[in-house]
């Protein structure tokens, strides 16, 4: 590993962003970072109680309504939101659409981080947490869907780590275990949009077990399908937030690009987008034909389901196609927010509100259950930001040629 | 006593006939060769000897023995037998909890405003789906009927809480560390040694709870129905619900008045994620030459529009 030629130390260079340790403290003294300490001062003992005490206290979480928002919001969201990895890794090496290069970095990274604190959702959600390895190494329920689900996720974020690879080890300045790395990159990419297709499917496949709970608006043969579908919009909105985010909130790290060139490139993502919403609307209707349940439609949940459908696929599609008629780059980026609330507001009603809807009782997430998650969201956000603004994912690194 | 050894006699000619049965339907399969026989590995009937429990709903007191006898044999917080003759408890209808493996609730008959008392607990279904859900294998079907659950193994994760039809299992959220998913192991320990039953039919002072092979006991629940014109309904609940219980009901009243649902019909839930599990190898083994077909052909097609004229390419919509 060779130094960065300037009197500074390795870790003020690579962890301090070259500033002294007193400059770094000071320049994170923002309103950000307050906002972010507040939650986490709040939520950290707030994970050490349910870790202490257990979920009885600490969650809503009963015997009939078993799973809440730590499934329905951290690991089904989560996962939906990291699809961008996959579908960029697609869009980019197997299509060979060059010119979405600018995603990709960022794209893999939330990925990762996606899964990676989904998992850790996962982690305050099981009762034994510390047996998560045991459907890798200890016992194989091999007809089982979540068999399927603890695999493909290891495996992915193994893959993702992987991707994310050639970054940290720029970062580092090695160049060897960089330029390795590098080419592995490709293979884990192609063996990742495998278990991406499989996994975001299997979500939804998990409550196909369920027909008796879910509510039949919801409940469908085609579950699996919807789940692959929307998580492929839920990936392409999340690019176009995270991006338009990140270029305001990084804004010094993409000075060299051109925003004209990456508001068109936002709008052909939009355009992709729009197509796919259209294919995952037709589907949710085909899916209500094939269970006949037109008749539910005019119900209290059939207006809730029309609400999600109308609101958040049927429109979404509709506003992006506006968007790339018009070449309007903020339709198109206020349109990827609503898919991606859509996408939300799709798992929570499969998971929690359309989930146990004949039940005598109903399940609302408790505080601590609200402030954990929350303060999940931060750590993750946090970590990509950490990461951003050390490791070149928003540009090329200088010293090392960007020969994708 | 007497009436048992007749349901033994009763079960072995049923056994020798539904043996006989198998034999013939064995030996055209062995004449059809390999096709046949795995259409018959998916139609296992289950273990021929498998035992199960009539619930005569009529018969019922609401005595809640069953309660105290299954707490007693299974080391759950108990309280006196005397205390379990207290009728408030019945003001709500309860589920099974941690620590609670069953429960008998009272519904009211609204044609007579009569009380009808319903046990409550583990089915043991023929095609259990906590059994297919569990990504550890912590459940298992034993050929005796019973589901049984293996605490050294399980994550915690409560799916099998998510796909029982029955709401059945229940889960020690008040662990922190420990926590286990508890239910009715139908005494597995007392039932898979001789002459075995379970320690709620034992006690049972009614004989509202009947034990033996479920093979009998259905022909004796329809033999009920039969004998005794206009007092229950036409239906032995649990004889196709969800494929098949362990645990059978007779009622005056229809069923879903009694607690049990009969919006379940005769769908074997397990096979519900059969389709999925099938697609998940047609995608594992069609998308890398799918992707690569993707891949060759994006390269051919970038490299013609290269020699044509440098445009920037549009993307159309990628979906699966």
């Amino acid at each position: 590993m060779d130094r960065s030629p300037e009197s500074l130390s390795w870790v003020q260079e690579k962890i301090f962003l070259g500033k002294t340790f007193r400059e770094y403290l000071k320049s994170n003294l923002t309103l950000s970072n307050s906002i972010a300490a507040l939650i986490l001062i709040v939520a950290i003992p707030t994970m050490a109680y349910r870790f202490v005490r257990g979920l009885g206290p600490s969650t809503n979480l009963s015997d009939i309504n078993p799973w809440g928002i730590w499934i329905g919001i951290d690991m089904l969201c989560g996962v939906a939101f990291a699809a961008g990895g996959f579908v960029m890794g697609t869009a980019f090496y197997i299509l060979g659409l060059k010119e979405y290069r600018i995603f990709v970095r960022p794209a893999i990274l939330t990925g990762f981080l996606g899964y990676l604190f989904a998992v850790v959702g996962l982690i305050f959600d099981l009762g034994r947490y510390y047996r998560l390895p045991y459907p890798m190494f200890v016992s194989f329920g091999v007809t089982s869907i979540m068999f399927l689900i603890a695999w493909h996720v290891a495996l992915y974020l193994a893959c993702q780590f992987v991707e994310w690879c050639p970054a940290i080890f720029e970062w580092l300045n090695m160049r060897k275990a960089r330029q390795w790395f590098y080419r592995l990159a490709v293979g884990a990419t192609i063996f990742g949009i495998l278990l991406s297709t499989l996994h975001q499917s299997a979500l939804g496949a998990i409550f196909l077990l369920a027909p008796g709970k879910l509510h039949p608006l919801w409940y469908s043969e085609l579950i699996p399908l919807f789940f692959f579908v929307s998580a492929v919009t839920a990936g392409m909105s999340m690019v176009i937030v995270e991006s338009s985010l990140s270029h305001r909130v990084f804004r010094n790290q993409v000075a060299h690009i051109d925003h004209g060139h990456f508001d068109r490139l936002t709008i052909s993502l939009g355009k992709a987008a729009s197509a796919v919403l259209l294919t995952y609307f037709a589907l949710k209707i085909i899916g209500v034909a094939h269970s006949n349940s037109w008749n539910l439609l005019f119900t209290h949940y059939g207006y809730w389901f029309m609400f999600e459908i109308l609101g958040f696929i049927l429109l979404p599609a509709f506003l992006f196609a506006y968007g790339v008629r018009w070449k309007n780059v903020r339709v198109v980026r206020f349109t990827a927010l609503l898919t991606v609330l859509g996408i939300i507001l799709n798992r929570v009603n499969v998971c929690i509100i359309a989930f146990n809807w004949n039940a005598a009782v109903r399940y609302y997430p408790s505080w601590m259950e609200v402030v954990i998650t929350l303060g999940i969201i931060t750590l993750e956000i946090l970590a990509f930001r950490w990461i951003v603004n050390r490791m070149p994912i928003l540009y090329d690194h200088p010293k090392f040629e960007s020969s994708h | 006593m007497l009436r048992k050894s007749k349901v033994r006699i009763a079960a072995m000619r049923m056994n020798r006939r539904k043996f006989l049965g198998r034999l013939a339907a064995t030996g055209g399969a062995a004449l059809l060769g390999r096709a046949s026989q795995a259409i018959a590995i998916d139609n296992f009937p289950g273990y021929r000897d498998r035992y199960g429990v009539l619930v005569d709903t009529t018969l019922c007191i609401g005595c809640r023995r069953c309660e105290w006898a299954c707490n007693e044999w299974n080391k759950l917080p108990n309280k006196p037998i005397k205390s379990f003759e207290d009728k408030t408890v019945f003001d709500t209808v309860r589920r099974t909890h941690a620590g609670t493996f069953t429960v008998v609730n009272r519904h009211i008959d609204s044609n007579d405003s009569k009380p009808v008392y319903v046990k409550k607990q583990c089915m043991h279904c023929e095609e259990p789906a906590c059994v297919s859900a569990c990504f550890v294998k912590a459940f298992r079907k034993t050929p005796e009927g019973a589901v049984v659950y293996d605490a050294s193994v399980c994550v915690g994760c409560r799916y099998c809480m998510i796909v029982c039809p029955f709401d059945i299992p229940a889960f020690e959220y008040d662990e922190p560390l420990t926590p286990l998913v508890t239910k009715c192991t139908f005494c597995f320990d007392r039932i898979s040694k001789e002459g075995g039953v379970p320690a709620c039919v034992n006690i049972c002072p009614v004989e509202s709870l009947r034990f033996g092979r479920r093979a009998d006991l259905i022909k004796l629940a329809h033999e009920r129905i039969r004998n005794n014109p206009g007092k229950y309904i036409n239906h032995v609940y649990g004889e196709h619900e969800v494929g098949g219980t362990s645990w059978l009901y007779l009622s005056a009243i229809p069923f879903d008045k009694i607690g049990l649902r009969t919006d379940l019909g005769r769908t074997i839930i397990p096979k519900l994620g059969k389709t999925f599990l099938t697609a998940v190898s047609v995608v594992l083994v069609s998308w890398p030459v799918l992707f690569t077909g993707l891949y060759v052909f994006s390269r051919m097609s970038s490299k013609s529009s290269r020699e044509n004229m440098p445009s920037t390419k549009m993307k159309a919509g990628k979906d699966g």
